[in-house]
């Protein structure tokens, strides 16, 4: 027999201050099942727990109904009391009488206190046919798999490793590094992008715990929570890294020049290449399109040259299968074309009009210029450079409508680079607003004002050229007139954007993305680097735009979790999924293709009816790892078999008995 | 091919030259060119500044009434007539309710059967064979800077062609008629000329920006589509002169009268001597 005690909380005045709480109680206790009912100003607090747990040996109590708030909010709070208190932890149902009831019904209380009083009804009904549920148990692969080689990652995986874990880093380009590798200095603290960056990219390709791939992208990912299996396919490079020592004559002898990727176009590598001079590892990759060999079938200038014989125009792709418990995502971010969007700035046909990222290209002393600022079209020093901000971001019309977070900082630092690098120069800002939240964030700005940058409050309505001058057209909308800048060179601070890709690894890992197409987190305030997916996190610009120290802090997040994670031999999953009535199975398997996680498959079980011989029969088996009891089986079912347990047919059919009927 | 003609009222005063050309060169091309009976005024800048409704209510007349006529879509040489027609017809197709109202008040209704196109985008869209056919006075790389204006090629969700930021269809014609058109950035830079009255140093110093970066940009003359614009830049070129100190001096035509002086076309079937600046091609 149910022995049901209800709680009815308060919430402070968010539930007291609308409906009357001991009045609800009162009638709470009138309702089948129930033998004590009471009230509590905070049901999660100290003291309302503590009453619960006194209720439960008191009265013998066998269920418990909350009727507070959301279950995502406090649902598991209460289960660990049923825990304290000697019951299952799943015996407790909750009735929502805070989001679902008082905070929209507050201009109406009595017809709020109707409505509660069905809520708690509901709950109550459900209660008197709970379960005690258990979880089951599966082991733990203790390694990690980590997508993507930029800051993110490199932080990520060399957390993980040295929690004393396996970690598989996978990273689609030739080299570690990421974006950050190809920055000129951080702000707020000017110190070298490189200086910082590629000691971690050393560390993490020698680190004992580190397995590495690069020119790698992961292919598939089967399994589930703490038993994942990846595939990755390991790209041709066409050059054996065994017997390869990085020498580097075969790229100071290819004859095809190409325009380089990691100089943004503002520079030429070859078709033999490491894509910079730090990269790691330090040995190059054929590019297939390019290479004149591969072209032509003459040349072969690379495979001559190459002391040790490393270079192998025979080489194929490989994959490779590893397991792991636990993925991090960290795939990065590329920046908005807004040559295909901006036709006002000339739709990319002016050299001289570039992106805040080959700006960066152009500042860095390993760069194609060596440092020195000098325009693309005919290598002159800028006098004038215009800097124009929000070219993507805040543009729901032609871009994106979010800010793009990083901008407002690096353009600062770029005017900061441009006043020390030229001296005398003019530098123009035209901004909407200058955000500058960051630990030191607003002083850095605040030093590009006072070192001479001129920021000019307003959006550029044109930029065209005339004769060798670029005229920049805009608004001061603070002087309420229209400006014009003629100016040598023009720097867009482009939106940032998911990498390209990442709607494939998104599709790969069976996670959301927004509408923007960034990794979906769990919870935007609770669980920013989980995903919805057991055992999936998040780290860096794959979630949302972020700066480095964002983006370490949060890569530091996703390791501390997969190390949680991985610091257990075997986990226990969630008891509330689909279970099979064997009995009432007829194996039609309808439930296997509308499953969403891949949890349910065909079985055969052996059984014997009365006294004739034991035959074979199909029916449909669950995953309890990868199901993740949405329910959709149970749906489906037409003999009822499948359940989600916590939510049987039995228990929803009392529910909307008690509110309808 | 045959359209329904909207000339609009400027076309039959400072702007009868663009009608005189536009008839010429539509005539040469085999484009039969069907007038709007009693057509009445678009709306442009006095209505729709003052009353929406009105606005979209005199259009909406004459979309009605050339949709009667059944001479096929619309084509409208005016910017502006243009952009009020079109921004009508969408309007109405998209608000069923609006489209009732406005039947009540012109007691016509437009189901929208009759499309609306700019003459430019519809002798844009001819066979550049067919057109080069009729090119008998090649312009000898007459260097000119084609000006759309504000109007024509905007809104995009209005118009529907061309490049809003850096339209083409212009310059395609007009390199078709032998000349060079001249890249520069004001194409679709406003030319003042609704402040004409209101704000003469407005429109004056914006007069002058144009016609400073067409000749920077080495233009010979200036090519347009609108007979604000038109009248604008042409009769006011002297007046810049006086105010800034400058001594502009080009011509500022009609896209159709650089196409029909092309196909051979008198400067009298032009409308060529109606200009303030004069057009010499050559001399």
């Amino acid at each position: 027999m149910p022995r049901t005690g209800v709680f009815v909380c308060w919430c402070g005045s968010n539930i007291g201050g609308v409906v009357d709480c001991p009045g609800l109680a009162a009638e709470a206790a009138r309702l089948p099942g129930v033998v004590i009912s009471v009230d509590e100003k905070y049901m999660c607090s100290a003291p309302g727990q503590n009453k619960i747990i006194e209720a439960v040996r008191e009265h013998r109590l066998n269920r418990v109904v909350v009727a507070s708030c959301s279950p995502r909010l406090h649902e598991e709070t209460f289960r660990k009391v049923l825990a304290r208190a000697g019951l299952n932890p799943y015996l407790v149902e909750m009735a929502n009488i805070r989001e679902h009831c008082t905070w929209v019904h507050g201009p109406e209380p009595e017809r709020a206190r109707v409505k509660a009083l069905s809520l708690i009804r509901r709950a109550a009904a459900k209660a008197n046919r709970l379960q005690p549920l258990s979880g089951s148990r599966i082991p733990v692969t203790r390694r990690c798999l980590v997508i993507g080689g930029g800051i993110a990652g490199l932080q990520a995986a060399l957390d993980v490793a040295d929690a004393g874990h396996e970690v598989v880093l996978v990273e689609r380009e030739p080299t570690l590094g990421g974006n950050m590798a190809k920055l000129d200095k951080t702000f707020p603290t000017l110190d070298c992008s490189a200086c910082i960056n590629t000691p971690k990219m050393v560390s993490a390709a020698s680190h004992p715990n580190i397995r590495l791939y690069t020119w790698a992208e992961v292919e598939s990912l089967t399994g589930y929570i703490g038993n994942f299996e990846a595939a990755i396919r390991q790209k041709a490079r066409y050059v054996d890294h065994e017997k390869c020592t990085g020498c580097g004559i075969c790229w100071e002898k290819c004859p095809t020049r190409v325009p380089s990727e990691f100089d943004a176009g503002m520079g030429d590598r070859k078709a033999i290449y490491i894509p910079f001079p730090q990269a790691v590892p330090n040995k190059p990759v054929i590019d297939r399109e390019h290479c004149r060999y591969f072209k032509t079938g003459k040349c072969r200038i690379c495979q001559k040259l190459c002391p040790t014989g490393a270079v192998d125009y025979e080489q194929e792709e490989e994959t490779a299968v590893e397991k792991v418990g636990a993925v991090v995502a960290a795939t990065g971010f590329s920046l908005f074309d807004w040559a295909g969007a901006y036709g006002e700035y000339g739709y990319g046909k002016y050299p001289d009009v570039i992106t805040g990222l080959q700006f960066e290209r152009l500042v860095n002393a390993a760069g194609p210029t060596g440092g020195k600022v000098r325009r693309p079209s005919d290598g002159a020093v800028p006098q004038t450079v215009v800097f124009v901000k929000c070219v993507g971001s805040r543009d729901e019309a032609k871009g994106r409508a979010y800010c793009s977070r990083i901008c407002c900082m690096y353009t600062a630092k770029h005017a900061l680079q441009v006043l020390e690098k030229v001296p005398g120069a003019r530098v123009f800002v035209f901004y909407m607003d200058v955000r500058t939240a960051g630990k030191g964030y607003e002083e850095f700005y605040q030093r590009a004002v006072r070192e001479g940058a001129v920021y000019v409050r307003g959006r550029v309505s044109k930029i065209y050229r005339d004769g060798g001058r670029l005229v920049v057209k805009g608004a001061d909308t603070l002087l309420g007139r229209p400006v014009e800048v003629d100016a040598d060179l023009v720097v867009l601070a482009t939106a940032v954007e998911p990498a390209a890709g990442a709607a494939a690894v998104v599709r790969l890992l069976g996670v959301n993305a927004d509408q923007d197409g960034f990794f979906q987190e769990a919870h935007p305030k609770l669980r920013p680097v989980e995903t919805h997916t057991g055992g999936v996190f998040l780290a860096g610009a794959c979630q949302a735009p972020r700066d480095i120290p964002d983006t370490v802090a949060q890569a530091g997040g996703a390791a501390a979790k997969v190390a949680g994670l991985l610091s257990r031999p075997e986990l226990v999953t969630s008891p509330m999924v689909s279970s099979v009535n064997e009995a009432l199975c007829s194996g039609c398997l309808l439930c296997v293709p509308v499953c969403p996680y891949r949890a349910l498959e065909a079985g055969v079980i052996t059984e014997r009816i009365n006294h004739h011989p034991a035959r074979e029969r199909v029916v449909v088996k669950v995953n309890t790892g990868l199901c993740q009891g949405c329910g959709a089986c149970n749906a489906a079912c037409r003999s009822g078999a499948v359940e989600v347990r916590g939510f049987t047919n039995e228990q929803i059919l009392a529910e909307l008995e008690a509110l309808c009927l | 091919m045959n359209y329904t003609y909207y000339a609009g009222c400027s076309l039959h005063a400072t702007g009868r030259e663009f009608d005189l050309s536009a008839r010429a060169v539509c005539g040469r091309l085999g484009i039969g060119l069907a007038e709007i009976p009693d057509w009445n005024c678009c709306g442009a800048s006095p209505a729709h500044s003052t009353s929406h409704l009105l606005a979209v209510a005199l259009s909406a007349r004459n979309l009605a009434l050339a949709e009667a006529q059944g001479a096929g879509d619309i084509v409208v040489p005016c910017a502006a007539c243009y952009q009020r027609l079109a921004v009508a017809r969408k309007e109405l197709g998209e608000d069923p309710g609006l489209r009732e109202q406005v039947a009540r008040i012109t007691g016509r209704d437009y189901a929208g059967r009759a499309g609306v196109r700019s003459l430019l985008e519809v002798l844009g869209g001819l066979d550049t064979e067919h057109l080069k056919a009729q090119v008998t006075r090649p312009l000898g790389g007459l260097k000119a800077a084609c000006y759309y204006g504000c109007l024509l090629v905007r809104p995009p969700a209005v118009t529907g062609f061309d490049d809003p930021e850096d339209p083409r269809s212009m310059d395609d014609l007009v390199r078709l008629a032998g000349a060079e058109p001249v890249p520069w950035g004001y194409k679709t830079e406003c030319c003042g000329a609704a402040h004409g009255v209101a704000n003469e140093p407005v429109t004056l110093k914006l007069v002058r920006d144009i016609l400073e970066v067409a000749r920077r940009a080495g233009a010979d003359c200036l090519v347009c589509a609108c007979p604000l614009c038109q009248n604008n830049l042409d009769a006011r070129q002297e007046h810049v002169n006086r105010v800034f100190g400058t001594d502009f001096g080009l011509p500022v035509l009609y896209f159709t009268q650089l196409l029909g002086w092309a196909f051979g076309l008198s400067d009298r079937d032009l409308g060529l001597d109606k200009l303030f600046v004069k057009f010499r091609p050559g001399v």
